[in-house]
């Protein structure tokens, strides 16, 4: 084996042991907003992206999502349960959702 | 390292920091997927005997014939090949939270940085006289879905016009506390349908229970004069059974109730599992820190779902998948040494008074003096007075609540 090569291997094994390792350095602390957005998933499916009859919130801009969410609290919007789940957060907390939720993007 | 190339699930390293997840159900399930999603770099091993899950969620419905049990399974795939957690279908025999091990059935021995016990419940056998995992071989709980609703389905279809099903609702702390009432919904749409002339008497240990109000309306509006509910001082408290005599004797032995169909839904605890590792207190659940999960007794275990003390969340499958989810950021900054966010989680549970009639009850919940409590003004049951296209719109939201947390949390 060349010095080269041999090089090349310590090189690619360096980085392969950088890459594995990088997860456990740079990962962010999980914020509050994140773990709020994440209790939503149970209904609206992970991410926002529901399947069945909850209605997908994915791709959700956070203009609507405020709109809809103070409009449930405030009993301007019909709803079965939303309402009573939107009477759960303070203004502060729905715009920390709505921003996170609008963030994910629509999945499909 | 180089082999890890090859590796086809998309795991952690092996010198990873390994988190254990005991219990595949809306809980445990659910932490090992958020820990994956929420620390890639975490290795994270969930052990669960089963390789399928019936879930509770849904088994009314079994047994009202709305769905069959294929229809309310998940298994273990996605969460191996999605998210990249070691699935090991095995069960565990002992823990020890000072050498932070897990034994194995099998007779491996895993090593943990952090372990998650989401162990779901177990039966207080013997609190009511001649009632024992035997006698639920004849008489079925049918509270851990599974055999048991299938069995509580077969005695529902051979049972003759005109019979009696019999009910017995438990008292104290137990899991998903509308769900014995959906059953008699359910078993009571059933029988409507099937076997008209036929009775059902619900034997309550409680002096109430939950979204009361909104079944007995529904019951009123849609099975009249089928289904009678007995208070715990009225002669509700079944004491005895006679598995021979198909009976339960009430009121100090005095009042005998035969039936064709009787389903004892017995008073239950935290796991076997847990309060052998000394997870628990002396009422039998298992105390944890509120904002983490982490046990009080001992520190590096978090207890999650039924077993677990957490305020006025109640002991049910989207509780747990919350819990789950808390856990698991919990788990995450305790390893990486950040702070937890404060908490937030919420709770919707829906019931079927009909296949086209839904009830639900919801809360959001924060942490209020150590305890999760409910934010004042928020949550709380469906309105009396909702109209029967809000019924319908519920029953409808049943079925996507359901698709979604099973896909939430097994998908």
């Amino acid at each position: 084996m060349s010095s080269q090569r041999k090089g090349r291997v310590a090189l690619t094994a360096f980085a392969l042991a950088a890459m594995l390792a990088l997860p456990a350095v740079a990962q962010a602390q999980i914020s509050r907003a994140e773990l709020m957005a994440v209790s939503c998933f149970a209904c609206h499916g992970t991410d926002g992206y529901s399947t069945g009859d909850m209605p997908a919130i994915d791709g959700m801009p956070a203009d609507e999502i405020v709109k809809a969410m103070k409009g449930y609290r405030e009993g301007l919007k019909a709803a079965t349960v939303m309402d009573r789940h939107a009477k759960g957060y303070s203004d502060e907390e729905i715009a920390q959702l709505a921003n996170y939720l609008s963030k994910l993007g629509k999945k499909r | 390292m180089l082999p890890m190339l090859g590796c086809a699930t998309p795991g952690a390293s092996a010198g990873a920091p390994h988190v254990i997840v005991i219990g595949g159900g809306f809980g445990g399930a659910t932490c090992a997927k958020y820990l994956r999603r929420f620390d890639p770099g975490l290795r994270v091993t969930l052990v669960e005997a089963d390789r399928q899950y019936a879930t509770c969620p849904g088994s009314n419905w079994v047994l009202g014939g709305l769905r069959d049990m294929p229809a309310i399974t998940q298994g273990y795939d996605a969460l191996r090949s999605k998210h990249g957690v070691d699935v090991v279908h095995d069960t565990v025999t002992a823990v020890d939270p000072a050498a932070r091990t897990v034994r194995l059935a099998g007779g491996q021995t895993l090593n943990y940085d952090k372990l998650v016990m989401s162990p779901g419940i177990d039966f207080r056998w013997g609190a009511i006289e001649g009632y024992d995992e035997n006698a639920s071989r004849r008489i079925p709980h049918a509270w851990k879905a599974g055999a048991q609703t299938a069995l509580l389905r077969d005695q529902l279809l051979a049972m003759r016009d005109g019979g009696t099903f019999i009910v017995s609702a438990p008292g104290g702390a137990f899991r998903c506390p509308p769900g014995p009432y959906e059953r008699v919904s359910m078993v009571a749409h059933y029988l409507k349908t099937h076997k008209p002339k036929s009775k059902i008497l619900v034997l309550d240990t409680k002096e109430n229970f939950s979204k009361q109000g909104l079944f007995q309306a529904g019951w009123a509006k849609r099975y009249e004069g089928m289904i009678e509910w007995v208070a715990g001082s009225k002669g509700g408290r079944v004491e005895r059974v006679d598995v021979a005599k198909m009976a339960v004797y009430t009121e100090g032995g005095f009042t005998e109730h035969k039936g064709d169909v009787i389903n004892i839904i017995p008073a239950q605890m935290a796991s076997n599992l847990a309060l052998a590792t000394g997870l628990g207190n002396d009422e039998g659940w298992c105390p944890v820190n509120q904002a983490t999960f982490e046990s009080t007794k001992h520190p590096g275990v978090y207890v999650i779902g039924d077993s677990a003390i957490a305020g006025a969340m109640p002991k049910s499958g989207h509780a747990a998948n919350n819990q789950g989810k808390m856990a698991a950021v919990a788990v995450v900054s305790a390893i990486r040494g950040y702070a937890v966010p404060e908490p937030s989680a919420v709770n919707t549970c829906y019931s079927l008074v009909a296949p086209d009639y839904g009830i639900s009850i919801a809360a959001v919940y924060r942490l209020k003096d150590g305890a999760l409590a409910g934010v004042q003004g928020s949550g709380g049951l469906t309105p009396a007075d909702a109209s029967v296209a809000d019924l319908r719109r519920e029953a409808n939201y049943a079925a996507g609540w359901y698709t979604g947390i099973t896909e939430d949390t097994w998908g």
